[in-house]
């Protein structure tokens, strides 16, 4: 290949450079959303306690960074570990259950059941149970980590098991043919054809271990040290501190697009020497 | 006639379905032959080829082998190859399913590669590679195991006519070099009277034998046979067995 054309051709993988259209234009439509709030909100003279403009929301995430940060750090904290919880189990019971039709059928109606019920309606039933059998400090750190993990678990669990399901058919005749033992079949076939099934429920799983978390700190409504950040939107609406609560919700968001944002880089620079979804082609 | 390698006697094949795919197929092929299976589809002669692959359950029937060791190799009509692996992985990948290490395995997988004409996409990613390359790949990893038996499901049945003929005459190069005993699945005459030394000819509905012909032409076989007319005499017998089929009693009748 004449080292030109070489040039030319797109690296796989790479990020998209800061100047793409593809991170430009939504930027701008972002910017002038912002412009039109922050003067219709003055024009109009709504009170900040009704509709705070987002210069007042980004004064108050300043100013109040001391308590909130602390506060988004330890929803992060019970984010990551019901995710990593969710990963594992999830790629555990996808596994078991892909290795017999019986068990598959036997179990995966209740993990259905898992995922409809609400989470807001069990959420008291797990803290009471929780601070039961773990007394402590830690209990309400477990019980929120196990409803957003209640949340999270679904998705890889599904989704691994449609990947391992869907491997070539002639591959998997051809592993026959070469008496390969399950453990084989498994390694170097079922595993690699689910990976892009996988990562795909990892990037739903990683927001909706958020939501979880989020939502369960909203009803155990943790109070002392250890207060996550639905904990500072939940006070600051009781005090009708509403830019406050603006700002913890704004970190909240921005949290949630940079878990989605890294798992999709995490998904490119895996898949990107062979899936479709991550290979870029020229037409 | 040489040893017989393989022997197939009175397989019938019936599908949970009721669909009867194979019924009293005997066969008898001999080490070193190359034996095409033509016929319309649904005709059976996939089901043959999985049969003697080991590839699912036979209704009736045995298949005996006298080769010490079953030593086969299997050609998919897709190149089935490994998305996530490279043309390298893709070849290895027997020879890792028996255990054998990565680096006893580097000398068989070079030479496979070579054999196939691919040197320099060793590292390769299949989606980088054209419809014919991928079936070199899939060929290479077929030969990797230094089989003795090849079977061949219509492998070359997606290609364009260019890269089938050179394909073809490939294939038929590696056959006289290391004298396998070949089945070749093909719904196509001209491929199969060029590359074989006998035809079988195959009905559907139910699938069965209806000619055996040998192709008493000489090999190396060059471009210029494919213009002889001892290769358009053997097209014209063949398609003529397969446009006159015996019409069978209604019990035969596929079942619906």
């Amino acid at each position: 290949m004449n080292s030109r054309i070489k040039a030319a051709m797109p690296k796989h993988g790479s990020i998209r450079p800061i100047f793409s259209p593809d991170v430009l234009a939504p930027v701008l439509v972002g910017m002038i959303m912002l412009g039109a709030w922050e003067v219709g909100v003055r024009i109009s003279g709504i009170p900040p306690y009704l509709l705070p403009g987002p210069i007042l929301v980004l004064q108050t995430l300043a100013k109040d960074w001391g308590q909130l940060f602390p506060s988004l750090l330890i929803t992060l904290q019970i984010t990551v570990a019901a995710f990593i919880a969710a990963v594992v189990s999830g790629l555990l019971a996808a596994i078991l259950f892909a290795q017999s039709k019986w068990i598959e059928r036997s179990f995966f109606p209740y993990a259905v059941i898992l995922q409809t019920t609400p989470i807001v309606a069990i959420a008291p039933l797990i803290i009471i149970w929780v601070r039961q059998a773990v007394p402590g400090e830690n209990s309400t750190f477990i019980s929120l980590v196990i409803c957003a993990w209640i949340v999270a678990f679904f998705p890889i669990l599904s989704n691994t098991i449609l990947g391992l399901n869907s491997a070539d058919h002639n591959l998997l005749n051809l592993f026959q043919l070469y008496r390969s033992s399950r453990w084989q079949t498994l390694i170097y076939l079922r595993l690699p054809s689910a990976l892009p099934y996988f990562l795909g429920g990892l990037r739903i799983s990683g927001g909706l271990a958020l939501i979880g978390a989020v939502v369960a700190e909203f009803v155990a409504g943790t109070g002392g040290t250890q207060s996550g950040i639905a904990y500072q939107i939940l006070m600051s609406s009781f005090n009708l501190q509403i830019p406050r609560m603006f700002a913890a919700l704004l970190m909240t968001t921005v949290l949630g697009v940079a878990i989605f944002a890294g798992l999709t880089l995490l998904s490119n620079v895996l898949l990107r020497n062979w899936h479709e979804s991550a290979v870029k082609q020229e037409n | 006639m040489p040893n017989p390698a393989i022997t197939l006697s009175h397989i019938s094949k019936v599908y949970a379905n009721g669909t009867i795919a194979l019924t009293d197929f005997t066969l008898e092929i001999a080490e070193g032959q190359f034996v095409s299976l033509v016929g319309p589809s649904g005709c059976g002669k996939s089901t043959v080829l999985r049969m003697i692959a080991g590839l699912g359950k036979m209704s009736a029937g045995t298949i005996d082998w006298a080769l010490k060791q079953r030593k086969l190799a299997f050609v998919f009509q897709e190149a089935a190859l490994m998305p996530w692996a490279t043309v390298q992985e893709n070849v290895r990948l027997p020879l890792k399913l028996a255990g054998i290490s990565k680096r006893a395995a580097r000398l068989d997988v070079a030479e496979a590669i070579a054999l196939v004409g691919l040197q320099g996409f060793e590292k390769a990613y299949p989606r980088e590679l054209s419809g014919g390359m991928k079936m070199r790949v899939s060929i290479a990893r077929a030969l990797v195991t230094q089989p003795e038996v090849l079977l061949m499901d219509e492998p070359f049945g997606a290609l364009d006519e260019m890269t089938r003929s050179k394909l073809n005459s490939d294939v038929l190069d590696l056959w006289l070099q290391k004298k396998w005993t070949v089945v070749f699945v093909t719904h196509n005459i001209y491929e199969a009277v060029y590359l074989s030394n006998r035809v079988i000819v195959m009905a559907s509905r139910p699938g069965r034998v209806v000619a055996d012909v040998a192709i008493a032409a000489p090999y190396p076989r060059t471009e210029d046979f494919r213009s002889s007319s001892l290769y358009n005499g053997y097209c014209q017998k063949i398609s003529h067995a397969l446009a006159n089929v015996p019409i069978l009693p209604r019990t035969y009748e596929q079942p619906h």
